[in-house]
């Protein structure tokens, strides 16, 4: 047994391991997974000095709460989250984007994410936790990963096999920035849809639903009119993929997807807005633009280099 | 043999063999998915090869829609002798327990449940593509007499398990899942199995599968 670990005395909504997921499996029906909010979770791994793709916990809406036992160590939490450190009798509230230093009998209180969904945890360190297809990353339809492919549980131990040495406290000066417009290049079945419902998908509002989780994100609104068939055969799809059924409202696949699906595909989301997709909460407003595919690749270098130049500003 | 190809998001490659489906379009979408898995282009990290399409997921980090498709459009197709596939033998138990949409089917196909596994049992299934959920099997074609459309209200969980039918194809449900599919029974096999990082699935495209019967007895008792 590890001397150094977390003791869960409250699991969260959805406490999960995520790293930058499995790849190549599509053809045998296991998706991408790994985290939601991919730049977040590159930038908590700088901030406690791990390697970027460092396994991670991630959460949603309601984090962990955590007693640690065991040597100093570093911890940070990006995303947009309120939550408190506990040392004796001290409540010390923190920032995210900033390292923190456990000790011994320390509590970690991941409270809530503020008008977001996924924010991440990571120690200075590695979590002691399985890995399956060189991924940890949870994936709890088909247990896959890191905890028996299951979600965090209150009581259980979380262990951490390695520290890191260097205690110092790096930060980063960043505020998560929201968005309600989503663009979108064109989908496959594009011409199943009238040109009212065409219309319809560019030009009107659509909300977050609450049936909404790591697989996809169910939207509300006008109907989309399709005048060709409601059904294809069933093909391969990709994160991102807005699939309109026969009810006409919007599903976008998110990273735990089902790798085929029979529904048309009316656009995919750009890669570049992905991150900020998944951060929609419930009720929160859509709105797509349309964006060539060219558009699309400079759009995603620019977020790529952002990224890049955020990760070098932490020191 | 690719009729159209074209850009499915920013990442992705949608590569189109056709309209219909059967066992010809789906050999040559094996064929590319297979001739692509053999190159191990950098960049490109998922394959997605179903009845008449394939789509072929990248790192726009690395690589970009213009790059894949000359790759793909290059590409040294290997012939259908040269990849390997199996023929598997699937025991199934039909108990009332498991044949959850008998009854069902016998009112919609107007047959009886005794000609339903006539029909069923004995006859070469095509394994078409896996997917949807981790290693679930598409498996064509049925006869006319058996095309059903799927349950109009989609079962919240069908046990693990289960084979089912909709229209031309039969599935197996890998592990608990929700779905539509019209259970006609259930095989003590374990199709997917995670902790065989090589070989998790049992069945794979290509692969010819013949459902056996099974009584209740030696479902019990059956051992792998």
């Amino acid at each position: 047994m590890s001397k150094n670990y977390f003791k869960i005395l409250r699991a969260g909504i959805n406490s999960t391991f995520q790293d930058d997921g499995r790849n190549n499996l599509y053809h045998i029906g296991i998706p991408f997974s790994g985290a939601m909010d991919n730049r977040n979770f590159l930038l908590v791994n700088k901030l406690v000095g791990n390697k970027l793709k460092n396994p991670v916990i991630e959460f949603a809406y309601q984090g962990p709460l955590l007693k640690y036992s065991g040597e100093k160590i570093n911890i940070a939490i990006t995303g947009d989250v309120n939550f408190t450190i506990k040392r004796n009798n001290n409540l010390l509230n923190g920032i995210c984007y900033q390292a923190y230093t456990l000790e011994h009998g320390d509590e970690l209180d991941i409270i809530s994410t503020n008008k977001s969904v996924y924010g991440y945890l990571a120690v200075g360190g590695e979590f002691d936790i399985k890995y399956q297809w060189s991924s940890c990353s949870v994936n709890t339809k088909a247990n896959i990963g890191a905890n028996d492919g299951k979600k965090l549980e209150t009581n259980q131990r979380v262990n951490i096999l390695k520290i890191n040495k260097d205690l110092g406290i790096k930060k980063l000066d960043y505020l998560n920035t929201k968005i309600e417009n989503i663009r979108v290049i064109k989908g496959t079945n594009f011409d199943y849809f009238s040109e009212n419902g065409k219309k319809t998908f560019f030009e009107k509002e659509f909300f977050v639903s609450k049936l909404s989780d790591r697989m996809g994100m169910r939207l509300e609104g006008p109907k989309i009119e399709n005048i060709v068939n409601t059904n294809i055969k069933s093909e391969g799809l990709i994160k991102g993929v807005i699939q309109v059924p026969a009810d006409g409202n919007p599903i976008i696949m998110l990273s735990d997807h089902g790798t085929i699906g029979g529904y048309p595909k009316i656009g995919v989301v750009i890669s570049a807005d992905y991150d900020k997709l998944v951060q929609l909460t419930p009720g929160s407003k859509i709105k797509f633009e349309e964006i060539e595919l060219s558009n699309a690749e400079t759009l995603f270098k620019l977020y790529d280099l952002e990224t890049q130049n955020l990760i070098s500003q932490i020191r | 043999m690719i009729k159209n190809i074209s850009n499915l998001g920013d990442a992705a490659l949608y590569c189109d063999f056709g309209k219909e489906v059967n066992k010809e379009i789906n050999s040559k979408v094996i064929r590319y998915f297979k001739s692509i898995q053999k190159e191990n282009i950098d960049g490109i990290n998922n394959l997605t090869p179903s009845y008449n399409k394939l789509i072929v997921s990248f790192n726009l980090r690395k690589i970009n829609f213009q790059m894949v498709k000359r790759k793909i459009e290059n590409l040294n197709i290997i012939n259908d002798d040269k990849f390997e596939t199996n023929k598997i033998q699937i025991p199934v138990c039909c108990d009332e327990n498991f044949s959850l949409d008998i009854k069902r089917l016998e009112e919609i196909l107007k047959i009886n449940r005794d000609k339903i596994y006539e029909k069923f049992f004995g006859k070469e299934f095509f394994c078409y593509m896996t997917g949807f959920i981790a290693g679930m099997p598409f498996l064509g074609d049925l006869e006319n007499e058996l095309h059903a459309k799927r349950l109009e209200t989609p079962r919240v969980k069908v046990p693990k398990g289960s084979v089912g039918l909709t229209e031309q194809f039969a599935n197996i449900y890998t592990f608990e899942s929700p779905g539509g599919w019209n259970i006609i029974g259930n095989t003590p096999l374990n199709i997917f199995d995670s902790s065989k990082e090589k070989k998790p699935n049992l069945i794979n495209p290509g692969d010819t599968i013949i459902f056996e019967r099974i009584t209740e007895n030696q479902y019990q008792n059956y051992n792998e």
